[in-house]
Order: structure tokens, then C-alpha cells, then sequence
């Protein structure tokens, strides 16, 4: 390799001049540096890029890379992507959420967003809370953390996205942490190479709110398995996984969602033929 | 570190464009945390993450400058080698707003040491010898920089040996 | 009804499937096709299908912009239920009832005609397996209109043609032996004949006419979620985006058609969902963001009666409140409202062209009485061009998304072009875009919002002003052709008035409509609300006379021409 030849995409062309204001030590800075080196391994250039987010602290992701953004509105990022991606198929679309973001209020849309299967990367940093508001429990929240909210805890059960991701037709299903952000970069880099609807749920602890997820680094694991593209296996494994599983679970062959097209282009003052009297 | 997240190295070009890669990535994530700390106000800190962030990228260019026409290629293209976290790099977990001098200085002390780990097990490792040399070499170099940041830390005491309690803390509002 | 009416109104109801609603389309087409303009309404019960239904036509020589005060003709297939339409089908001792005898006793309403055909319809069918009563009622009512038979069966023939020549023959036969049957009555209700129209004609919804206007005004993405009466515009556009190399996706709710138009036309493709008043209430949170991001969106709102669930099949005007001010913050955007059938293309088209052209959400109010009524209309001579969005091309470095200055319309970079790259917020930004929560970007970003559209010139299509008066009606939306038609009544009584109705209801024109006001002593406020939303909304932006009364009402009871007229002529002998 000669010395001279300079790297042609670098992890730093992707980050803009905006200052994270995220906690130091939050996980979301390493989610930030694992989605810029995963798209200088893309290698495209950053305008063919987009981000979506909605709100919470992950969701201000967008603007802290240099490619084109999108900072929405608390729960619809995922359907902000779905239009940007069926209208501008050409560009390549990472949609980024929370925990509350993307499975409480946006629930439906991710749902939705599975079944439909339209080719994007959907990512969320899942730090089991809501760090923006300050400390309100997740749908992923531990039934007996105690907060402000839900003193003793909220006795309810947690959501588990990668089995929803499943069940609601998801082409590919990944779990991340944020620590491993080689790993990390790696898994997003293979969601987004994936036609599809790919999942990648992302560890990324919230060390203001969730100091006890600390340990987390001590808890993940590689998946003991190879990703298989049988939901049925699939299935069984993340029901009976310990929620530390790291690598991709489930990788699909189902065919994107493709929009209808005409065999021909007709012009639009031509289309008012079927009123005429 | 564990044995998994070890690249294989191979030869000496490869070990000069990993070497270079560990000071380079121990230097942008210095700048990361002196970012953080200039956008949480602690001043201080912030300029101490600066100080060590141009020390590895001096470290950087020498080992550039080492490899000389060996070059150090692309150290593991976008991504790295490493299939977790670049050794020398500073963990950002460890990160606090209010974090002190000493706080800092452990931080670096335990990136150097992985540093020095990873560099004394490549240089018992079943390799070429020329790379298992220049391993040790690197080893050397890491013992050091471990020994320095233990004179610091003398320099820099603990704060308090009790912790005032978090000025702003999280469940204040 | 003396023969030569210069407008007809017929109304025929049935239940059970009788297929009033088709007749209804098909007697409107045949009378086109001689010549007449036609306005053709429907109202059904809450039963999806077999519930009843009535077809309400107004046929006339001019074009109709709303019902008649009474109609003409009713014609009862059977009356199941028909008394719920007791209200919408005034009837006078002049109208014409027709009604089979088998079918029992006529609904209270109809007391009211005092000429009656009997016209044995169940007896009729029992002549022919494939003949259907609604047929033979169509053949009668073509008869007494007066309609050119041949017309009327090649309308037939056309309706069926996918049936096979057996099913249009037999219904052909079946629409004959209606008339045959009322032979001796031929014409007793006929409208004055007029020459076939030259230009070409559409016949057309305005839900159908929206949904054109949009697409012709350069809309090539939509997202959809159903609902009534909002679904027809998103099932036309369906099949003819694809056409013209557009898209149409269903979204899993409102929440999400709303945003999927957001990302695409943030992608730079121009964008419109329809829906009606619920839906718009779950889409206000994102015509915020729209607003402070600068997305162009069009939201195509078909009102129908509210709150809640509210009459999804009946019109009202009462989203105006939620449309004006519904969003939180301070988030200008524009609100048009179609006029009449071929004023939703208008309206469609130049909302999505100012939505381009200014990148802010655009409201078109319609509503249910606009969307589904279908009329006759001549076909648009003049084509204005499709909106045009400003974008930026990379030449004027480094790129500032939200570029104060200028007329306050920033030039907008599309995904995918170089070195403009910038992240679109819902946050309080800086020129760049960069989130801030500082006192003087949102205070120069609310400017620059809120100055790109009241700097805008609108042109006169801002409103409708018609005739000059120390009295002046102000009306909006669906109404205009009511008013238009209850001052024309007034006139015939002596007593003149201007007609002013604003297309623009944001932003408001205080100049234009103090101009327009100029001279006006005494003003009539009509609406179709509850609450006098419009007369509330324009207090609050205009100054109105001292002498103001207004007719109001909510829906689903419409407000007829003679209301106005009366208040006209009543108000002024105060
Ligand atoms: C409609 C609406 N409701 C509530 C909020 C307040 N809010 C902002 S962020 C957030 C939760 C964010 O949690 P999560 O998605 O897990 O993100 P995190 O901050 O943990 O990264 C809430 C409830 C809002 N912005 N908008
Ligand atoms: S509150 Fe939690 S999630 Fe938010 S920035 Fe701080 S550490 Fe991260
Ligand atoms: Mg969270």
C-alpha cells in the first residue's frame, strides 16, 4: 500500500460542525461514531445520504453528520423516511430513533414500517428510558425501575422490539452495542446493504438516567449463532434470548416494497380526457 | 481487550499501519471528550483532553515517519481492525460533566494500558519475528507513557476522597 | 313547473340497493350531453350498503353552483326510510310527485306536492327478469324532464356496456317502458331547451377536480389514509399518479400520510394527503413542523360535520377554527377554499403552486357538499403554470438553509445535491438550520415565515367580489354560490348587494379587504357552522361594518338562496 494515497471516505467527512450536546459518556456518541465509520466504509458520498430522527436525545443525531437531515417531529421518523425513500429512491435513507421515539409513540409506525419492508435502515438507540424528558420509563424499561413517574417501578412488561420486528415482517434484525462501535458500524453497514427493512436495535446507554447500564459492556455477548433467514428459528431465538445477544439475529429475503409504475408515461394535462362530455 | 478483538498482524507493514491507527484513534476520541467538556463548560478539562489529544497525534506521526517507506496504509480502512473499540482509545463511557483532572488521568492511564497489552501480547505472540520486535519496541514506548500518567496522577490528586455529590444532579428537575 | 324552466331540480329516493345513486349519474350525464349544466348531490343513511338513499339533481341552462330552494320532481322508488331526507328535499305545492302506489304512503314532506303521477314501478319490473325499477324510474323522469330519449338510452348503453348487450338492452327496454308509462305527462317538468355546448365540458366531482387540479399543478407524491369524504380525491389519484411517473402510498394513519409528504417533499417531490376534520386534527402537530422546517405540503381537508365523529357524510364548514388557528406556536401558513365544483381545480392547483413557491403548508378547505357533487363545468381555458420551488444549486457557498433576507423564501437544497447538505428542524434553527434556543434566530426565523407569505402578491384570486352595494355579503367556501344566487333573488326584489368571498383565508388580505369593504354600510355574514366561526374569524383579522348580521347554521341542513334573499330584503326594510 503507498503511503501517500490518502483514505478516500473518512469516518470524519461525515460529521458536521455541530457540537454534540449530549451527557459525556452517554452511548450516543459512540452510535454517532459507529454510523460515520459505517458510512465512510460505504464510501458515498454524503449527500447521497439522509438521516431522519424524531425527538429525544438519540434523535439529534441528524445534525451532528454532514449529510442531508431530517429533525422531526416525537414519534414519525419512520414515516418521514418512508416518504423521502419511495419519492427519492436514489438516496440512501438511515432512519434514527429512541426507545420512546420509535416504540411508544411511533409504535404503530414501526409496525407498519416492518410490513411494508421499504428499503431503509432503521436504527434505534434503546437506552431502556426517556433521557430527554428526564428520566420517564420506556416501553423497554425493567418493570421494577423506579422513577419520578412510576414510583417502585411500572410492574408492566417490557416490549421487545426485535420479536415485533419479527413478527410484523421486518427483512432483517440486528442487535448493536453502542460500546462495540466497530461492531456497530459493521451492523449498520450490513442493515443498510440489506434490501429492505432493516433493524438494527442499538444498546446505547443513557449513563445520566441509567447509570446502572454501566455494566452493560460486562453483559453483551456475540450471538452463539448464525443469523438465519427461517422466522420461525429466528422467532424461538429472540424469544428466548437474554436481551444481550450482539450480531444480526434474523436476515430475510423478502422483496422491498417496490411502488407501482406505468408501462408508459402519460402527460398530466392529458389526464382530464376521462371528464370530458 | 479480548483475544477476539485482536487483528491479525502479519507483517511489519501491517503492524506500522495498526500502530499508527491506535495513536490516531486515542487522539480523535481525546478531541471528542475535549469537545464534550468545552459544551458542558469544564474548561479545564477540556484543554487537558486538547494536551493529550496533540500528544497522540504527535505519537501518530512519528510511528508515520518510523514506517517510512513502508508506509502505514489505510490502518484497517473506515472502520478499523478492531472488532469492538480501538485500544488506545479512550473510553467515553467513563465520561462525566463534572469529571476532574484525576478523573481524566485514570482515563488515560487505562487506555495506555491497553495499549501496552495489546503490544506486549503481540510480541509473545506465534509471529514473524521482524513484527514481534517491533512490537516490543512499541512496548517500550507504551510503558512509558503508562509511567507518565502515573507521575500525573501524583500531581493531580484525587479531588476529594468523597465525592461533594453532583452539583446538577440528574433528578434535580 | 311550467315547461321551459330555466332550472329543474329532481330528486329521486330509494332504498335497499334500488340504485338511485346511479340514476341520479346517469340522468346528469344525459342532460350534458343535450346541453344543460347539471349539479348532482347525494345523501345516503349510515348503512355501507341497501340503506337509503336519495339521488338530488339540479338541472338548469346556466351553470349551478348550489341546490335550489325547492325541487321540482321527486320521484320514489319506494320511501323505506325516506323520511329522513325529509329536510333536504323541500318540496311546494307546485312539485311533482311521483310515486308508485304499491309502495305505500308518502313521507310527511311529500304532503307538500300537490300534483302526483302514479306509476306502478314494482308492477312494471315484474315484465322482464333483468329490469330494475331504478331503470324504469330513470325512464320516466328523462320523459317528464323532457330529455332527448336517445340520449338517455346511449347513456345506458355506455353505463353497461361491460355487462353485455343483453343487460343494456334489457335496460334500455326497462328506461322505455318508464316513459311509456308516463307518456301522457311528457315534458310537464322540462327545461328550456338550449343549444349543445361548443366548448368542451368536464363532467366532474370536486373531490375528482381537486385531485386533477393538484396533479396538473405539479403534485407527483400522496399519502393516504381513508376516510369520508376525503377518499375519493386518494382513489383517483391512485391509478394517475403512477401514470404521470408520481406515487401513491397508503400511510397507517394520519400521523403518518402527513409525515410521509413531509419526507418526500423534503426529497423535493411535491406533495399532498387528503383527509377530513378528524384527520386533520391528528395531522396538526406535523403542520407545525412543516411550517418551521419549510416543507411545501398540501393538505387537502373535506369537511364534514364535527366535532368527533361528528355526519361524515354531511357538510359543514366548522373545521375553519382548527384550519386557521389549530396549530400551537406561531405557524403562518396558507388556507384556500374552493368555491364551487370547478373552483376546487383552481384552488388545488394554485395551492400547490403557492406551496412550492413560498415552502409552507397549504390547507385547501373543501368540503362534503363540494367533493361529491358532481357537475358540468367547462373545461379550464387557461392552464397557469405549475408552482415552481426555489432550490438551491451549491453555487453560493457555504449553504444557509434558512437565509434571512430577500423576500424570506430561502432557496431550498434537494437531497443529493453537493455541498448543500443541511439538516432540516423542527427545532428553533439558525440560518443553517443549526437548533438554538436563542431569543434573536426565533424571533428573525418567525419573521422570515411569517413575511414570505404576507409579502406575497395573491393576485385576484385572492376572492371573489361581485357587483357594487352599500350592502355586501361576505361568505366563503361551498357557500359563495348560494350567496351568489340568494343576491340574484334579491335583486329580482329590488334590493342590490356585493357579493365578497375570500378564496385566501390565509393569510389575510387586510388591504385588499378594507378595499372591498370601501362603501359597504351593512354587511350579511352566511356560513355553515354552529359556532359563527367566520364571522369570529373575520373580526378578529378585518374591519367590518358597524351593521353586521350573519345566517348561520350548522350542517347537515344546508342553507338555501331564498335564506339569503330574505335576510337580504328583511335586514334592509330594518
Ligand atoms: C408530541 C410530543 N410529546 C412529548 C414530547 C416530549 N418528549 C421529548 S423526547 C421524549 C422521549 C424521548 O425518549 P427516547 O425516544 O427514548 O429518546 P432518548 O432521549 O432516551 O434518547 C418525549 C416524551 C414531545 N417532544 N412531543
Ligand atoms: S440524558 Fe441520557 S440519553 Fe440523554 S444525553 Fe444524557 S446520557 Fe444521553
Ligand atoms: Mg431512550
Amino acid at each position: 500500500m503507498n503511503a501517500a494515497e490518502p483514505l478516500k471516505c473518512r469516518p470524519s467527512d461525515y460529521k458536521s460542525e455541530v457540537k454534540p450536546i449530549w451527557c459525556p459518556g452517554c452511548g450516543d456518541y459512540h452510535v454517532l461514531m459507529a454510523l460515520t465509520r459505517a458510512m465512510a466504509a460505504l464510501g458515498l458520498p454524503p449527500e447521497r445520504l439522509a438521516v431522519v430522527s424524531g425527538i429525544g436525545c438519540s434523535s439529534r443525531i441528524p445534525a451532528y453528520t454532514n449529510c442531508y437531515g431530517f429533525h422531526g417531529v416525537h414519534g414519525r421518523s419512520l414515516a418521514v423516511a418512508t416518504g423521502l425513500k419511495i419519492a427519492r429512491p436514489d438516496i440512501t435513507v438511515i432512519c434514527a430513533s429512541g426507545d420512546g421515539d420509535g416504540y411508544s409513540i411511533g409504535g404503530n409506525h414501526f409496525l407498519h414500517a416492518c410490513r411494508r419492508n421499504v428499503d431503509l435502515a432503521y436504527i434505534v438507540m434503546d437506552n431502556h428510558i426517556y433521557g430527554m424528558t428526564k428520566g420517564q420509563p420506556s416501553p423497554t424499561t425493567e418493570p421494577d425501575f423506579d422513577t419520578a413517574l412510576a414510583p417502585g417501578g411500572t410492574g408492566l412488561r417490557p416490549f421487545n422490539p426485535l420479536v415485533v420486528a419479527l413478527a410484523s415482517g421486518a427483512n432483517f434484525v440486528a442487535r448493536a452495542y453502542s460500546g462495540n462501535p466497530n461492531e456497530t458500524a459493521e451492523l449498520i453497514v450490513d442493515a443498510i446493504k440489506h434490501p429492505g427493512f432493516s433493524f438494527v436495535e442499538i444498546l446505547s446507554p443513557c449513563v445520566t438516567y441509567r447509570p446502572d447500564q454501566r455494566s452493560w459492556k460486562d453483559r453483551v455477548h456475540p450471538a452463539p449463532v448464525t443469523p438465519t433467514d427461517d422466522p420461525a428459528r429466528a422467532a424461538r431465538r429472540l424469544m428466548t434470548d437474554d436481551g444481550f445477544n450482539l450480531g444480526v439475529l434474523y436476515r430475510g429475503n423478502r422483496a422491498p416494497y417496490k411502488p407501482p409504475t406505468a408501462a408508459a408515461m402519460l402527460a398530466p394535462e392529458s389526464l382530464d380526457e376521462e371528464f370530458v362530455v | 481487550m479480548s483475544g477476539a478483538n485482536v487483528p491479525p498482524v502479519t507483517s511489519v507493514a501491517a503492524l506500522y499501519g495498526i500502530a499508527h491507527r491506535i495513536e490516531a484513534d486515542a487522539a480523535e476520541r481525546y478531541v471528542m471528550l475535549a469537545d464534550q467538556m468545552e459544551t458542558h463548560n469544564n474548561l479545564e478539562l477540556a484543554r487537558m483532553f486538547r494536551d493529550l489529544a496533540r500528544a497522540e497525534r504527535l505519537h501518530a506521526d512519528k510511528i508515520r515517519d518510523l514506517a517510512g517507506s513502508i508506509g502505514i496504509g489505510d490502518g484497517g480502512g473506515p472502520i478499523g481492525p478492531w472488532k469492538s473499540d480501538s485500544p488506545e482509545a479512550a473510553d467515553l463511557y467513563a465520561a462525566r460533566y463534572d469529571m476532574s483532572p484525576h478523573d481524566a488521568l485514570r482515563l488515560a492511564l487505562a487506555a495506555e494500558e491497553r495499549a501496552l497489552a495489546f503490544y506486549t501480547d503481540l510480541a509473545a505472540a506465534k509471529v514473524d519475528r521482524a513484527v514481534r520486535d517491533l512490537a516490543a519496541s512499541f512496548a517500550v514506548e507504551e510503558r512509558e507513557h503508562v509511567a507518565l500518567c502515573h507521575r500525573l496522577l501524583e500531581r493531580y490528586p484525587p479531588a476529594s476522597a468523597v465525592r461533594p455529590g453532583d452539583p446538577d444532579a440528574p433528578g434535580d428537575r | 313547473m311550467t315547461s321551459g324552466a330555466s332550472s329543474v331540480s329532481v330528486a329521486m329516493v330509494g332504498s335497499g340497493g334500488a340504485g338511485v345513486l346511479t340514476t341520479g349519474e346517469m340522468l346528469l350525464e344525459a342532460a350534458c350531453a343535450a346541453g344543460w349544466n347539471g349539479l348532482l348531490t347525494r345523501s345516503v343513511g349510515p348503512q355501507i350498503r341497501g340503506g337509503e338513499a336519495a339521488s338530488l339533481l339540479r338541472l338548469a341552462r346556466a351553470p349551478v353552483e348550489c341546490m335550489a330552494d325547492q325541487f321540482d320532481l321527486l320521484v320514489g322508488i319506494d320511501w323505506v326510510n325516506a323520511g329522513r331526507f325529509g329536510d333536504e328535499i323541500p318540496l311546494g305545492p307546485a312539485s311533482l310527485l311521483v310515486c308508485d302506489p304499491a309502495a305505500g304512503a308518502p313521507p310527511p314532506m311529500a304532503a307538500n306536492a300537490k300534483r302526483v303521477i302514479q306509476l306502478p314501478i314494482a308492477e312494471l319490473t315484474k315484465a322482464h327478469p333483468a329490469w330494475r325499477a331504478n331503470m324504469i324510474a330513470l325512464g320516466a323522469a328523462g320523459h317528464l324532464l323532457g330529455l332527448d330519449e336517445a340520449a338517455l338510452h346511449g347513456v345506458i348503453a355506455k353505463r353497461f356496456a361491460t355487462k353485455g348487450s343483453e343487460v343494456v338492452t334489457a335496460n334500455v327496454a326497462a328506461a322505455a317502458a318508464g316513459a311509456q308509462a308516463v307518456d301522457g305527462d311528457r315534458g310537464r317538468v322540462a327545461l328550456a331547451p338550449v343549444a349543445p355546448a361548443a366548448a368542451k365540458r368536464w363532467l366532474i366531482t370536486g373531490n375528482e377536480a381537486v385531485a386533477l387540479g393538484a396533479l396538473q399543478g405539479g403534485i407527483r407524491f400522496a399519502a393516504a389514509y381513508p376516510i369520508t369524504p376525503a377518499s375519493d380525491i386518494l382513489e383517483w389519484l391512485a391509478p394517475n399518479l403512477t401514470k404521470v411517473g408520481g406515487t401513491l402510498v397508503q400511510a397507517e394513519d394520519e400521523l403518518a400520510s402527513v409525515n410521509m409528504i413531509i419526507g418526500a417533499s423534503y426529497g423535493g417531490v411535491p406533495s399532498l394527503t387528503a383527509t377530513s376534520g378528524p384527520g386533520l386534527s391528528l395531522m396538526i402537530e406535523s403542520l407545525g413542523l412543516a411550517t418551521a422546517s419549510e416543507v411545501p405540503i398540501v393538505i387537502v381537508d373535506v369537511m364534514r360535520g364535527g366535532p368527533s365523529t361528528g355526519i361524515p357524510t354531511k357538510s359543514e364548514q366548522s373545521d375553519l377554527n382548527i384550519a386557521v388557528y389549530g396549530m400551537h406556536g406561531d405557524a403562518p401558513h396558507l388556507v384556500i377554499a374552493p368555491q364551487s365544483v370547478g373552483d376546487c381545480w383552481v384552488s388545488a392547483h394554485w395551492a400547490t403552486g403557492l406551496a412550492e413557491a413560498l415552502q409552507a403548508p397549504a390547507i385547501v378547505l373543501s368540503d362534503q357538499f363540494l367533493g361529491q357533487a358532481q357537475t358540468a363545468i367547462h373545461r379550464p381555458a387557461e392552464r397557469p403554470p405549475a408552482g415552481q420551488r426555489r432550490v438551491a444549486d451549491g453555487a453560493t457557498l457555504p449553504y444557509a438553509r434558512y437565509a434571512l433576507g430577500g423576500d424570506g423564501v430561502s432557496p431550498m437544497a434537494i437531497p443529493g445535491t453537493a455541498h448543500c447538505a443541511y439538516t432540516a428542524d423542527g427545532l428553533t434553527h439558525t440560518e443553517r438550520g443549526t437548533p438554538t434556543s436563542g431569543a434573536r434566530d426565533h424571533l428573525a426565523q418567525l419573521d422570515k415565515r411569517r413575511d414570505k407569505l404576507d409579502g406575497h402578491e395573491y393576485g385576484p384570486l385572492w376572492a371573489t367580489i361581485e357587483g357594487e352595494s352599500e350592502i355586501a355579503v361576505l361568505t366563503w367556501g361551498s357557500l359563495t354560490g348560494v350567496v351568489r344566487e340568494g343576491i340574484a333573488q334579491a335583486r329580482a326584489d329590488g334590493v342590490s348587494a356585493k357579493l365578497i368571498a375570500p378564496r385566501l383565508l390565509l393569510p389575510t388580505r387586510p388591504a385588499e379587504m378594507s378595499a372591498a369593504l370601501a362603501g359597504v354600510k351593512r354587511l350579511l355574514v352566511v356560513e355553515q357552522t354552529h359556532g359563527q366561526q367566520f364571522l369570529k374569524y373575520l373580526r378578529a383579522h378585518y374591519d367590518l361594518p358597524a351593521a353586521v348580521s350573519v345566517l348561520h347554521r350548522p350542517g347537515p341542513l344546508p342553507i338555501r338562496p331564498h335564506e339569503v334573499r330574505r335576510h337580504l330584503i328583511e335586514g334592509g326594510s330594518r
